[in-house]
């Protein structure tokens, strides 16, 4: 495990062409090599150093900076449960305990069936709901500790498929600039001049 | 009563004006139909009908304020660039990550073509070559919404080559974060959107409009910034700045969460409305929960010293809030009631400051950490004098000299006015101080009680208690 596949190295390929600089690209690929695999591998570092040219260590360095990277294999479901102010003016506290108790894990750690992995996380922009939480950055709010029983049963039962992706896929669409449309990118040894609409005049 | 824009949770509509929320009302307002049907692109229109300096000297003498959090003037910032250095870039901050801010993600969430649109006015009037919309990873629903709605406005024309015909080209790329609070500062953006672990840089260059992404002249604007230009280039600079005052023109995003009966994100005249107004107004928060009294408050994002009662009739106004030893950030309020406790609501920012500290300036990386773990204690009552002591140190070594703070007429008080000296490149360290200091200069009384005793306390959750 594992490189990327052609169909995601194609998709790369593209990415990397809206960036001046391909290192740019850099973590919408790593996010690419967490959504195939679920997690980000060493194949997959090496092999997007190759692509945007520079070594897999600073692959590595980069990746390693960002929370939502894991390097070990997570739970389906990731339940990142707010603990920053807001939410625990609310009870966010009590909402961590009662997901350790019911799931029978540590925050930080993943149920033995692989289903799901329990993090503390912080401030989730989401204040005026809390107490709030995200499964695999998709939010829930306001939740007592019953909506959160519901929440863990429904996703046990596989339920909320259509709405919550398997953990790695975070958005479901793609941004896509189609060819005829696109500028194509602007890069500094390429332009030297001001664009063409500062010439003073109304561009309409 | 809560909101009933269900569909935008957490906003709550007022007869107050609207510039930057008038399509919320629409379950389907991220569309591109739905946009252009209630004039959306009408002011990319307006501007491109005029030489792009007037826009630009348009954006200048309304004075938009930048909503990031430094309230720094937008058009003077883009006018910041030295002469003559091609390309120039736009970075979009749409990594809103401060605790108690939530805005920036209804916003991309409910009218991304709106953030587009003002995207496009800015690159227009300040000659930015290539658009980056930077948006916080976690954030999956506003990604998706945003991708959509650059996907529709391509296939239209607005975006890309000959915008609606004209020699104005220019392409937005989304670009998307990975989980790290610290690249909400403009230059830890730009490392981040350079394939780089988000450190922030050092400085000088204050600005990156001197030396940005890519070593170019580059803008950093926020999202609720943008979103403002569309309403201003469609209705006039006349229009914009008779809402709100002389030195804060038009409306503010403000989301108010913690112990008030309604928390909400509500859209407000700027300058004029007061913290009373938005705690205990009708049309805004209707006091505090259950009847209990208001304890302290947190007027503008974690980053932001405390205020508390004799602070209330403050107006939403950067220099009379900063006078007043504090400032108004990200338009973020947290309300703590009477229940609450002090100490330990204070370790859940200091933790998310020790946490999210990139590691660079040793101040910061070390100190938060120190400041975090002594806190720890104090709350878990296993503190002594000593360590109140210690929190001080520590915190002084991160911002020598006098530290801002409220006035307090109990404890006899004065304000010392914001902003701070700092002994860290960036905000990240300071602010993990912010909530120590609050606390322990508004409430040592709680900080006292707890070390006093000197026995075990079992710690219930935070405020929970009503």
């Amino acid at each position: 495990m594992s490189r990327l596949t052609d169909a995601h190295v194609a998709l790369a390929n593209e990415i990397i062409g809206r960036y001046p600089r391909p290192k740019s690209a850099l973590v919408p690929l790593l996010h690419l090599a967490q959504e195939q695999d679920g997690y980000i591998t060493r194949d997959a570092m090496v092999h997007i150093g190759e692509l945007v040219g520079v070594t897999s260590a600073e692959v590595y360095g980069t990746a390693t900076f960002y929370e939502m990277f894991k390097f070990e294999p997570v739970g389906k479901y990731v339940v990142n449960i707010c603990g920053t102010m807001s939410c625990a003016l609310m009870g966010s506290e009590e909402l961590m305990h009662h997901a350790e108790q019911r799931l029978g894990i540590k925050a930080g750690g993943t149920t033995p069936d692989g289903m799901f992995t329990l993090e503390h996380a912080e401030c989730q922009a989401a204040c005026t709901e809390a107490p709030c939480l995200q499964v695999n950055y998709r939010y829930r709010y306001r939740l007592t500790p019953a909506d959160l029983d519901e929440l863990i049963d429904d996703l046990s039962a596989e339920r909320l498929t259509h709405e919550i992706p398997p953990h790695g896929t975070v958005a479901k669409v793609r941004q896509h600039i189609p060819s005829h449309r696109g500028v194509g990118v602007v890069a500094p040894e390429l332009v030297t001049e001001s664009p063409a609409w500062l010439n003073g005049k109304a561009a309409l | 009563m809560t909101s009933s824009y269900l569909h935008a949770p957490g906003f709550i509509a007022g007869d107050r004006p609207k510039i930057v929320t008038s399509r919320f009302e629409y379950v389907d307002s991220y569309k591109i139909d739905r946009f252009i049907a209630t004039g959306g692109y009408q002011g990319l229109r307006s501007a491109l009908s005029r030489p792009a300096q007037t826009v630009h000297d348009d954006v200048k003498s309304a004075t938009v304020l930048g909503r990031g959090g430094a309230g720094f003037p937008a058009g003077v910032k883009w006018g910041l660039t030295p002469q003559e250095v091609w390309p120039r870039y736009l970075v979009v901050n749409g990594d809103e990550s401060e605790p108690g801010t939530y805005k920036d993600r209804l916003l991309m969430e409910r009218d991304p073509h709106q953030l587009i649109e003002g995207c496009l006015i800015a690159c227009y009037a300040a000659g930015l070559s290539q658009c980056f919309l930077y948006i916080r990873g976690e954030m999956a629903v506003a990604q998706e919404r945003v991708a959509e709605a650059l996907n529709e406005a391509y296939e239209a024309g607005y975006v890309g080559k000959n915008i609606l015909g004209t020699n104005f080209s220019v392409d937005i790329v989304l670009h998307w974060g990975a989980g790290a609070y610290v690249v909400g500062e403009e230059t830890a953006l730009i490392e981040s959107l350079e394939g780089n672990r988000g450190m922030p840089r050092l400085k000088p260059p204050f600005f990156p409009a001197a030396n940005g992404l890519y070593g170019q002249p580059t803008i950093v604007n926020n999202v609720e910034t943008l979103a403002n230009l569309p309403w201003l280039m469609t209705n006039g600079v006349d229009a914009y700045t008779a809402i709100g005052t002389k030195t804060s023109p038009g409306t503010r995003m403000v989301a108010v969460s913690g112990h008030v009966v309604r928390p909400g994100v509500y859209e407000i005249v700027n300058g004029t409305t007061t913290f009373r107004d938005l705690i205990y107004g009708e049309e805004f928060c209707g006091g505090i929960r259950n009847g209990h009294a208001l304890k302290a408050f947190v007027p503008g994002g974690g980053s932001a010293p405390w205020f508390t009662s004799d602070q209330l009739d403050l107006p939403f106004e950067g220099s009379q809030v900063g006078a007043a030893g504090s400032m108004l950030g990200s338009g973020a309020i947290m309300v703590m009631d009477e229940t609450t406790d002090i100490p330990a609501a204070a370790l859940t920012l200091t933790r998310f400051y020790a946490h999210e500290s990139c590691g660079k300036c040793t101040p910061c990386r070390e100190g938060g950490t120190w400041l975090e773990r002594i806190l720890s204690r104090v709350v878990d009552g296993k503190g002594t004098d000593a360590d109140l002591a210690q929190l001080i140190e520590v915190g002084e070594s991160i911002c020598p000299g006098d530290f801002p703070h409220a006035s307090n007429e109990a404890l006899g008080l004065t304000a010392v006015p914001f902003p701070y000296k700092m002994t860290t490149i960036c905000f990240v360290g300071p602010s993990a101080y912010v909530p120590v200091h609050s606390a322990l200069t508004l409430f040592r009384s709680e900080f006292d009680a707890r070390i006093t005793k000197r026995t075990m306390i079992k710690v219930t959750a935070v405020g929970v208690s009503s």
